[in-house]
């Protein structure tokens, strides 16, 4: 990419309405860019996963887009109760999400995995009782 | 098979998306889990489920699905619509089971992602 870019969401924690909004924009934008349609997949299910993540299990948080001259970077910060043990959290099947969390389809424990997946880096930050930091690399 | 074909073998109601010419489904993937289908990387992946949220078509969005079978009834809201119209993801309501909706189409050749 010749042109650097840089984009910013509002993520609200406990909207399900909304949901998927920041990782729909980034689609656009993507397709928009001419990018490869299994990068793009890849970048937006990775995105997707990490935005679920604020609105399930956080308060409220942000997006942060970049697109580099060749990664992409994608960081969701947010304010929430944080992760206890980031090891254990990343184990398919270990979830916390409500009742009102799987009722609308989610809570399987698969986000994590699924993010380390599709991602070419996935770092995860959290301090307990204050928030999570999960940034998402993909080369492109 | 294309959407008109799926609409026709389920006996269903095309609520929106047109029956594109262009677009045909290889594969079939039935859930109510929306975790496990993002799990996919399969392309031209056909949805049936029993899930009727605005999630449901975000998940199809992300994932390139481009149909949804809602099995049992379940009815698709005004905002489904609009949010699978922007992504231009045809939606399909029909009244049978999701285990009768997958016998359906498991007979009429569309195959199982796993
Ligand atoms: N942003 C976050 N803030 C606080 N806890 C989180 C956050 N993201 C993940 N977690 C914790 O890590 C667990 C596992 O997350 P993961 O995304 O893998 O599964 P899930 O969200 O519970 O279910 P799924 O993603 O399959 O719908 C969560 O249940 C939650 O306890
Ligand atoms: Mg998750």
């Amino acid at each position: 990419m010749d042109q650097e870019l840089h984009y910013e969401y509002n993520v609200e924690g406990g909207d399900f309405s909304r949901a998927g909004y920041a990782s729909s924009q980034i689609k656009k934008i993507l397709k928009r860019l001419n990018i490869d349609a299994g990068v793009i997949k890849r970048t937006v299910v990775a995105c997707y996963e990490a935005e679920v993540n604020i609105v399930a299990h956080a308060y409220s948080g942000a997006v942060y887009f970049d697109i580099e001259s060749n990664r992409l970077k994608i960081v969701f910060r947010d304010e929430g109760p944080g992760i206890e043990d980031i090891e254990m959290a990343m184990t398919e099947g270990f979830s916390t999400a409500s009742e009102e969390v799987r009722e609308m389809g989610f809570g399987a424990g698969m986000g994590l995995s699924n993010m380390k997946k599709n991602a070419d880096q996935l770092n995860i930050e959290s301090e307990v009782g204050r928030g999570t930091r999960v940034e998402i690399i993909i080369n492109t | 098979m294309k959407v008109s074909d799926i609409v026709r073998i389920l006996d269903g109601r095309l609520v929106c998306g047109d029956n594109r010419s262009d677009y045909t489904i290889d594969v079939a993937f039935a859930s109510d889990l929306m975790s496990d289908v993002l799990t996919l990387v399969n392309d031209n992946v056909l949805l049936i489920t029993g899930l009727a949220n605005l999630q449901t078509i975000r998940t199809a969005e992300m994932s390139d699905i481009n149909c949804i079978v809602f099995a049992r009834n379940k009815k698709v809201s005004q905002e489904m619509v609009s949010l699978a119209e922007e992504s231009g993801i045809s939606l399909i309501e029909c009244r049978y089971s999701v285990f009768r909706t997958c016998g359906l189409l498991y007979q009429a050749g569309v195959k199982p992602v796993y």
